[in-house]
């Protein structure tokens, strides 16, 4: 009956999908997760080709505790439902010991739950978001933090750009805009400066027009777009052919290979706050530079792809330290780790888990970020 | 014969494989990972989902597109129940799931009443408009996490309480249609002016199908919450209705069993193809399409599978 | 000012994707989801088009009117293909089967979409500079607005004499009103139809390139909303009514913007649900539609 034999179809494949997962424990597997598709593709690229340049240098040098190391990367298409499956797969499948992801806050604030969960380390190149360490005591990340990134534009439009009407344009969908805007409205006000506009979009938007209208209606000399390199910068070519000429600002969201090639003029001129700049003269930068566009044709690597190295390089370090594949003694090892020599800068695991790194100021001009000024923590 | 003892008759196949296949499950937890255990919870789930929609779509013909409104309803309130009450034990999950069913049920109604007088194309677009406006009402409401999602639910439901809602969701159905009064359903299907000339209250059958399709449709919500432990209203799109759509058309429109079978198979394929990720959505397109222009009544052509159907005779 | 400005840009867009719904179901009674997706499929041509002519590296209008063009032929193929393969099977059989035949087309289109052209947003060529073409009050209207309200004018303008001026069009006509009588009348049913779907896709391609020269980020999934809210108008303007589409997709757009710019840009999209809901429910044979009675 064709019903019987529909069950039986059914009943082979999981066999054989039973039997085809053979694992093998003489290696050594971490997990990845990031958007290698989708609205925030770059981001999720990048990172993944610093973390593989990062494996290559591992494996090279002999692996981690005598063991190859493996890499598993999944794809999570952007989406913050479908990182859930992704770390779920990641742990429970595939059975890695450790996680690296995700450079959007929402996304790792999502899987982190899980990872928290499952005691399985989870170290996140790029996310800035605070709450993201603040799921448990098994998030990492190697990243300052918004607070800190929100407040220092806030600054610098005061006391660089001299702005006196200040323009908020926030993307509602994601805790990382949302939040970057908050630390940013604080210090805005604290500085005694008015904001004369707030508008919002979702990522995911084509259409801006209606909000970049009213915004201009307010006669801004600065607006403060928080968000990621897609919408933001669409959103500046909007602006330009509304007429709205103010300066825009951003956070390390807008830092990607696709915002000049999406935004063209628009974006020149555009200051934003991110976690490196190519132009940095330490040797760890200049070797860096020499060996990503070794691998990757000449690319100039971006801050995400500079992110996923160190976090590659620490999470081995940690386990080197740890001596083990242990999620708690990885967890511990990650916790102590102090000046680690990355390529974004010395980093040392603060009691919350972040970051303590300096953050640099950069500005678009003829079609690539140049760098402005390097600010250190707690300035 | 009696009538309890015609019930079980009739009942005996449908029940002997829910037991067996609880037992089996139940043995089954032992010794899969937890990969394959998610996706047993998910066929369970995904079995309440289609099962439910069958009610409304295909044994009372109203075709219905909005079905992941209810589960997005649901979903939510039984997950605002857990984390704002701050229950965290097993022990909470029936009640969650409850809040959950209801709410959806109360959604239910409210989209079955209004619709009352539309059919065919323009009720399924009245369905997929309510559908989004509750997607989207929840996408903006803070409180529950809004466009960045609820996360942090307890994780409450596993093997043992998915398999015992769906178990209790197919008998349910099966009483509530396989009885005298449940031939209405299947009238208001088959003409409904006709049924209505013949004295049948279709309003309130009407009623009856989207509350009770909604209320299910709520608890599978609830279960996926406390599953997942995240959620997002991008699950909860049109794509999402669609997908159980085909889940009830590849079964037969009307079969519970078929409907249960296909959301076994459908919610298997997706992970068999995974090596294929890109494909994976157009196969299942194809596979839409396919059954459409070949077999439109699907796998079970509407019938349910009882010792009868060896022999090729209707059920029903 | 400028809010209605940019409103009926939009609405124009809806406006042409609207008369290929109203236009398939005045024949069929079909709900054609899948159109949306078709003028995803537009916007897709004109942007390889553009890269393959070579129009890419030298913008230019005519460039671009050639590339929309070819993305309507393109389209037009598409639209009779899928008739032809998906719905002209099922013509006999219950309503919801093409139906749901028509949501399955509109799966594999967006997913066949993703996996041939990647799911990544692409971004469109800039064939002509965005500039200011004039100002009306304190709102700038650019020269691509002006492009899109003349091109989906003279289009409307165009299917308006066809349907209306010539022997096809009467047919066409005559298909809406009764299909059976019609065929008995001695008008290829079959024929007319595929024309319908041509037309229809057409005008969903024109509108799928000029939207991708506008708001350049381009996707497979983009016809998704678009389609229902096209698909609202039409319904608003009263479904099988051409002139109805028109003024539904305007409205449409108009409302949109205001609902984005005054109330919240999240509720952007739930203004298509919510203006359905209350169509259905008020007069579910919309502004311009006849009401009619079901004969028992």
């Amino acid at each position: 009956m064709k019903a019987f034999s529909i069950r039986a179809l059914v009943a082979l494949c999981l066999a054989a999908a039973l039997a085809a997962c053979a694992k093998s424990t003489d290696e050594i597997r971490i997990g990845e997760f990031g958007s290698l598709t989708g609205g925030t593709a770059t981001f999720g690229i990048s990172t993944h080709e610093g973390v593989m340049l990062a494996l290559d240098e591992i494996n090279g040098a002999g692996g981690l505790l005598g063991k190859k190391v493996t890499v598993i990367t999944e794809d999570n298409q952007s989406k913050p439902e479908e990182s859930v499956t992704a770390v779920l797969k990641l742990i429970k499948q595939n059975e890695v010991s450790a996680v690296i992801g995700e450079v959007a806050s929402s996304r790792s604030l999502a899987a982190a739950p899980q990872c928290q969960a499952n005691g399985i380390p989870m170290l996140s190149p790029a996310s800035t978001n605070p709450k993201v360490t603040e799921v448990g005591d098994y998030i990492f990340r190697a990243c300052f933090i918004d607070p800190f990134q929100g407040s220092t534009m806030a600054r610098f439009a005061v006391n660089h750009l001299h702005a006196k009407r200040v323009a908020i344009l926030t993307d509602t969908k994601n805790d990382y805009s949302v939040g970057l805007t908050e630390f940013f409205k604080n210090t805005i006000k604290q500085l005694g400066v008015e904001i004369v506009a707030e508008e919002s979009y979702s990522e995911g938007d084509i259409e801006f027009k209606a909000q970049l209208t009213a915004i201009k209606a307010t006669n801004p000399d600065v607006v403060y777009t928080p968000g990621y390199y897609t919408e933001c910068a669409l959103i500046a070519r909007q602006a330009r052919e509304l007429g709205l000429e103010a300066v825009f600002l951003g956070g390390d969201g807008w830092d990607s290979p696709k915002t000049v090639e999406i935004g063209g003029k628009a974006v020149e001129g555009t200051y934003i706050t991110n976690h490196y700049s190519p132009e940095d003269q330490r040797p760890e930068v200049q070797k860096f530079l020499t060996d990503y566009r070794a691998k990757y044709n000449g690319k100039t690597p971006d801050a995400m792809a500079v992110l996923g190295y160190d976090a590659m390089q620490m999470m081995a370090d940690a386990i080197r330290r740890a001596g083990s594949t242990d999620g708690a003694k990885i967890r511990d090892a990650l916790a102590t780790t102090y000046n680690f020599p990355g390529v974004s800068g010395r980093i040392t695991m603060d009691p919350k888990r972040n970051a303590k790194k300096d953050i640099v100021v950069l500005q678009i001009r003829n079609g690539q970020f140049h760098f402005v000024e390097s600010i250190p923590p707690d300035a | 014969m009696s009538g309890a003892a015609y019930v079980a008759r009739r009942n005996a196949p449908l029940l002997v494989a829910l037991v067996a296949l609880g037992l089996l499950g139940l043995g089954l937890t032992r010794w899969l990972n937890g990969y394959y255990l998610q996706i047993v919870v998910l066929i369970g789930i995904n079995v309440i989902l289609a099962a439910s929609l069958n009610l409304i779509n295909g044994i009372t013909g109203q075709f219905s597109l909005g079905h992941a409104g209810f589960l997005a309803i649901g979903a939510y309130s039984s997950a605002a129940t857990t984390l704002f009450i701050g229950l965290s034990s097993t022990a909470a999950l029936p009640l969650a799931l409850l809040v959950g069913g209801c709410a959806a049920a109360l959604a239910g109604l409210a989209v079955g009443i209004p619709t009352l007088r539309l059919r065919g194309d323009y009720l399924a677009i009245a369905t997929l408009g309510f559908g989004e406006i509750i997607r989207v009402v929840i996408l903006n409401t803070d409180a529950v996490g809004g466009a960045r999602g609820l996360g942090g639910i307890p994780i409450l439901a596993g093997f043992g309480s998915v398999y015992i809602c769906a178990a209790l969701c197919l008998v349910m159905l099966w009483r509530l249609v396989y009885s005298q009064r449940g031939t209405a359903f299947f009238a208001i299907r088959e003409d409904e002016v006709a049924a209505a000339a013949m004295g049948i209250d279709t309003t309130r059958y009407k009623i009856l199908a989207f509350t009770v399709g909604a209320f299910w449709a709520g608890v599978a919500g609830g279960l996926l919450a406390h599953f997942i432990g995240y959620l997002h209203t991008n699950s909860f799109t049109f794509l999402r209705s669609v997908e159980i759509v085909v889940m009830v058309v590849l079964g037969g429109l009307g079969s519970l069993t078929g409907c249960a079978l296909a959301a076994a198979i459908l919610t298997i394929l997706p992970e068999l193809l995974r090596f294929g990720a890109e494909y994976r959505m157009v196969i299942y397109a194809l596979l839409l399409i396919a059954i459409m222009l070949t077999r439109p009544s699907g796998l079970m052509g509407g019938r349910e599978l009882s010792w009868r159907s060896w022999s090729s005779t209707p059920a029903r | 000012m400028q809010q209605l400005v940019n409103g009926l840009a939009w609405g124009s867009i809806y406006a042409l994707i609207a008369l290929g719904y109203t236009m398939v179901y005045g024949v069929l009674r079909l709900i054609n989801f899948a159109h949306g997706d078709v003028y995803m499929v537009g916007a897709m041509a004109a942007f390889y088009l553009a890269h393959w002519l070579g129009f890419a590296t030298a913008p230019s209008l005519p460039g671009f009117i050639i590339v929309m063009v070819l993305s309507m032929i393109v389209c037009a193929l598409l639209g009779a293909l899928i008739e032809r393969a998906a719905y002209r099977p099922l013509r006999r059989q219950p309503r919801w089967a093409m139906l749901t035949t028509a949501i399955g087309i509109s799966m594999l289109l967006e997913y066949g979409g993703q996996a041939l052209f990647g799911a990544d947003p692409k971004f469109f060529p800039q064939l002509i500079e965005s500039a200011p073409a004039f100002r009306i009050a304190d709102a700038v209207v650019t020269n691509i607005d002006l492009l899109i309200f003349t091109v989906s004018l003279l289009l409307m303008l165009g299917l308006r004499w066809f349907v209306y001026r010539t022997r096809t069009g009467m047919a066409l006509r005559a298909v809406s009103v009764n299909y059976d009588a019609a065929a008995l009348m001695g008008i290829n049913v079959d024929t007319i139809i595929a024309l319908t779907f041509m037309i229809g896709s057409a005008l969903a391609a024109a509108a799928g390139a000029m939207v991708g020269l506008r708001n350049p980020k381009i996707d497979p999934l983009m016809g998704l909303m678009p389609g229902i809210k096209a698909f609202v108008a039409a319904v608003l303007g009263g479904i099988g009514n051409f002139p109805g589409a028109v003024a539904g997709g305007l409205l449409m757009g108009v409302c949109e913007t205001l609902v984005a710019a005054y109330i919240s840009s999240t509720y952007r999209d739930a203004v298509a649900f919510v203006i359905l809901i209350a169509v259905l429910l008020v007069r579910p044979a919309g502004l311009f539609g006849t009401v009619s009675v079901e004969k028992v």
